[in-house]
């Protein structure tokens, strides 16, 4: 079995499909329980390689292979290093709290809802665990389905809307993506591979043509997902109209799977244009606009939904920032930022959610003074507020501390000041929500009858509350599972950098 | 020339053709002799005759020794596609039955004709000589005349018949006029003599003209822009079993002979035809994915759509080669599952006198059908590329052959195409799946109808997930035919 782990972790939310299907419509308390369990036992299976991972390797760990249509030279092959595993983990977390958090929420077509999660989690896990780019490629399309349907039938008022704006953006991008992999294939020698390892290690024989088409091929179908400013618009909508789940999910993961395909393709495959000062400086600047843009914008907001929705788009700027620093802080500090991104915004997701089952509103205007009558969800609330700010002593600091530090060590300090900039109207935009919709005065009555969190609830929440404090205080657990993958990302480059100033 | 006439003709070549054959007469016998027989009785035999033709095509393939007869070869690469338009028909049969009973023209003649159509489709795709190829075409397209205006007392269907009739005609004439010119110009009609006669003379004024014939009257047959115009009004108007049939099979037939024509032929002037080639994929991808986008009828919406695809298909024909060739027999397999499988959910839908027929027809169909809604989800997303559907295998080849053969800035153009054409598919799901019924809807479902859908989504995941038994199928098919 343990041979078999990652498929195994994979797949599993299939086989909870499978019985939800075989389950009758009318019980659904059987539906939740049994979706439920597919997600905490995915959850289990997923601490077996977390424990087991050697953090001394930057290998690819718990391999398998097998020939799957080898005509086109396609082999089934997963395996992880610290950065895909560390995602993986996050997938199997989030969606089992996804699961929790539709509890009440969802009371229509359940059964389809709770497939469409696991189908959705199942394509997400073989888009970390993936070592093959046609099987990485299949996986990655694949979970544009479950999300459109999540968005499309469960979703707000103007759910069409956002649903066919997300399959087409993110579609828009894949598709060229599909021919920078094709281009990627057939330059890769004797046999034809798609194998990821084989065409890193192919890719200094790219000629430089080939290499500038590949990146910004890649880049299109990255930057849609992660989304990089000006390729961001269809977000806000998605999860605004998404429901809580939708939302934890897409800015929890999905957004990451972009991120992970520039550190795990776009720039080991093209190292030579990923490395030219001319891209690193419209990354940077792309980085910085998205910090800047994303948190003003963010200010402006009257919907909660939509706040949170633009603090993704500023965060995941640091992201990006934090990467293309190309040093150790930098990387290992964009991978734990996505990381902590995915717990906190995932968390203020749910928060927000919680809030609008109570009131079916999000304006933030329809609240006030919710301290007083839920206390414990103010208290939840600021936890991952000052996460998101970065207080020290929450994950957030970590994350954004690293990345600040690589990118002043890079050549790029000045987009180092942007993003401590960034992190003042971070602080302005979050501390601001939290005050208005905590503290106000109580401007309806409505908001008077609102019942405090249930257990349920807060069992929610705990598990990122938790690891809010863990990275906070202790965040060697998880970029010692980096360490070794970052390096190993970072060697080539070096070994350019060097090349271009000796 | 004696030699020829000597020969006893080598029957073994013909088998498929001869068993459809057959199977379209015993029905037009069985029909009029006992009128009282229930018709679904003629289009089981129909089926059945069309799958023993499948399987012998798909044995002679395997043994790989290219047979022939005076004008017709059985290489592997007509066996493909006699496969595929074996598929095409059993699954047209089964779709048929309870849609013309329904609409109360279930004639007998409907399942021969049918047959015969198919039986012209497979001269076609076996001809190696023009004239040959040209009696195919014909077998075929008289035959398809006459099933489009099955409906004999609804104008649209007599104007669908009366429609495609003439522009039809006009491109067979188109076609013969071709052929006529390049017979006097190399002096045969034999394809292998004629890529003889031209080989080492380049290519004349005459011969290019010829060649621009012959192209116009096959881009009429697969409805490639700008000669498309006919194929949006035939659809919608023709009985919708008869538009899901002409959807696939003659596509599939016209692109077998033109492939076959175009790399035997004319392979040594491939030169000057690449780029007449490239430029009607372009056009009819833009014209056919385009247009589709503002369709509110569904059948309309999916003659676009075919029209899309056709060209798809042409930059297969444009790359050539191995992977080009294979490639197109590979989606046209596809294709004759994901959209004869759409149809069918068409005809579950749709009513006697045309309601079912829009788009917003299939509102509100997850609720009332989860069964029909979620087939028809699957033809959606495998006809727009996603994976792990076999509309995504069939893509990716396509695309694989055009990076390789070193027109990426083609495949750019295609899947951006792709990707314009998810809109409309998604369309329909978003009709399905995330809007309320507007009526209630009807189905009219049937044991066959069913088993055909069932059997379609099947192999839409099964060729998506495991393509590999197909490709290599694919793959060796072509290599007779370079």
């Amino acid at each position: 079995m343990t041979d078999n782990i990652l498929t195994l972790i994979t797949f599993f939310p299939l086989a909870g499909v499978l019985l939800i299907f075989f389950t009758p419509r009318g019980n659904e308390a059987a539906i939740r329980q049994v979706a439920f369990f597919a997600s905490v036992i995915t959850f289990a299976l997923s601490l077996y390689p977390m424990a087991r991972f050697d953090r001394s390797s930057f290998q690819m760990q718990f391999v398998e292979s097998v020939p799957w249509i080898p005509s086109w030279g396609v082999h089934y092959s997963v395996g992880v290093d610290g950065i895909s595993l560390l995602m993986v983990f996050l997938t199997t977390l989030l969606t089992m709290v996804s699961i929790l958090a539709s509890w009440t929420a969802i009371q229509e077509r359940l059964k389809e809802y709770m497939i469409a999660l696991l189908v959705l989690e199942t394509a997400m896990l073989g888009v970390f665990v993936s070592t093959d780019l046609f099987l990485f490629y299949v996986f990655w399309e694949l979970e544009l389905i479950p999300m459109f349907l999540l968005i499309g039938i469960w979703g707000g008022p103007n759910k069409l809307y956002a649903a066919v704006k997300f399959f087409l953006y993110t579609l828009a991008g894949s598709v060229l993506m599909m021919v920078a992999i094709l281009t990627l294939y057939l330059h890769s020698g004797d046999p034809l591979t798609f194998n990821i390892q084989a065409l890193t290690e192919a890719s200094g024989g790219f000629s430089p043509t080939v290499q500038f088409w590949v990146f910004w091929a890649l880049f299109l179908g990255f930057a849609f997902k992660v989304p990089m400013f000006p390729f961001h618009t269809w977000l806000p909508d998605a999860h605004v109209e998404a429901p809580t789940a939708g939302s934890v999910i897409l800015a929890g993961v999905l957004l990451k799977m972009g991120t992970y395909g520039f550190l795990r393709f776009a720039i080991p495959m093209c190292p030579q244009v990923a490395l030219d000062p001319t891209t690193v400086t419209i990354m940077m600047i792309l980085a910085s606009v998205a910090i800047i843009y994303g948190a003003l914008v963010a200010m402006m907001q009257k919907d909660m939904k939509k706040l949170v929705a633009y603090s993704s788009v500023s965060h995941m700027g640091y992201v990006m920032l934090g990467i293309f620093a190309y040093n150790t802080q930098g990387v290992s500090g964009g991978i734990l930022q996505m990381f902590n991104h995915g717990i906190v915004t995932g968390a203020l997701f749910l928060i927000v959610g919680l809030i609008y089952e109570r009131r079916h509103s999000r304006m933030i205007a329809d609240f006030g003074g919710v301290a007083r009558v839920m206390p414990i969800y103010a208290a939840l609330f600021s936890i991952f507020t000052m996460a998101s700010i970065g207080l020290p002593g929450t994950n957030g600091f970590v994350g954004e501390i690293l990345i600040l530090v690589g990118a002043f060590a890079s050549e790029y300090r000045l987009a180092a000041v942007v993003g401590a900039f960034g992190i003042i109207l971070g602080a302005a935009y979050m501390l601001w929500l939290y005050q208005r919709v905590i503290f106000n005065p109580m401007v309806s009555k409505e908001v008077e009858s609102m019942q405090d969190l249930s257990l349920r609830e807060i069992a929610t929440l705990l598990p990122l509350a938790i690891l809010v404090f863990w990275i906070g205080f202790y965040p060697a657990t998880f970029l010692n599972i980096l360490g070794p993958s970052v390096e190993h990302l970072l060697e080539p480059i070096r070994a350019v950098q060097l090349a271009m100033h000796p | 020339m004696t030699e020829i006439a000597l020969q006893i003709p080598n029957l073994k070549a013909i088998w498929p053709e001869m068993i459809v054959l057959v199977t379209g007469l015993t029905v037009l016998t069985i029909d009029f002799s006992l009128p009282r027989l229930n018709k679904g009785f003629l289009a089981f035999l129909g089926a059945l005759g069309l799958a023993v033709a499948g399987i012998v095509s798909y044995q002679t393939l395997l043994l790989d020794v290219p047979t022939e007869i005076v004008g017709l070869t059985a290489d592997p690469y007509a066996q493909f596609f006699k496969i595929i338009f074996s598929v095409a028909g059993v699954m047209i049969m089964g779709i048929s039955v309870r849609f013309l009973e329904r609409e109360q023209y279930h004639y007998g003649e409907y399942y021969a004709l049918v047959l015969f159509a198919i039986l012209g489709q497979m001269i076609m795709a076996s001809g190696t000589s023009l004239l040959v190829i040209y009696v195919g075409l014909e077998l075929m397209a008289i035959a398809l005349y006459i099933l489009a205006g099955l409906f004999k007392r609804t104008p649209r269907s007599n104007e669908a018949s009366v429609k495609y009739f003439l522009l039809g005609s006009f491109s067979s004439g188109l076609f013969l006029y071709g052929i006529a010119m390049t017979y006097g110009l190399t002096g045969s009609l034999d394809l292998s003599t004629i890529a003889g006669a031209i080989d080492g003379r380049g290519a004349s004024g005459l011969l290019l003209l010829a060649l621009i014939m012959m192209a116009t009257g096959f881009a009429f047959k697969v409805a490639a822009a700008p000669f498309h115009f006919w194929s949006p009004d035939v659809y919608e108007g023709a009985p919708t079993s008869v538009t899901a049939f002409m959807s696939v099979g003659p596509k599939a037939a016209a692109f077998a002979a033109l492939i076959r024509v175009f790399t035997v032929a004319f392979g040594p002037v491939r030169i000057e035809w690449t780029t007449l080639f490239i430029v009607l994929s372009i056009a009819t991808m833009v014209t056919g994915n385009f247009i589709a986008l503002r369709q509110t009828n569904i059948k309309r919406m999916l003659a676009y759509s075919s029209i899309g695809h056709a060209g798809y298909l042409m930059i297969g024909l444009v790359v050539g080669g191995e992977i080009g060739t294979a490639s197109v027999l590979l989606y046209l397999l596809i294709y004759a599952f994901m959209n004869i499988g759409a149809f069918g959910v068409v005809i579950l839908l749709n009513r006697v006198g045309g309601v079912g027929d829009q788009i917003d027809d299939f509102a509100g169909l997850a609720k009332t059908s989860q069964a029909s809604a979620f087939v028809m989800l699957v033809f959606m997303f495998s006809l727009a590329g996603i994976p792990p559907t076999a509309g995504f295998a069939g893509k990716f080849y396509i695309f694989m052959g055009a990076v390789q053969a070193g027109y990426a800035w083609l495949a750019v153009i295609g899947v951006l195409n792709s990707a314009v054409s998810a809109y409309y598919y998604l369309r329909v799901i978003v009709k399905m799946y995330m809007t309320d019924a507007t009526t209630e809807p009807t189905l009219n479902v049937s044991t066959a109808m069913s088993a055909i859908l069932f059997v379609a989504v099947v192999a839409v995941f099964v060729i998506g997930i495991f393509p590999e038994f197909f490709l290599s199928l694919a793959k060796s098919s072509v290599a007779s035919l370079l």
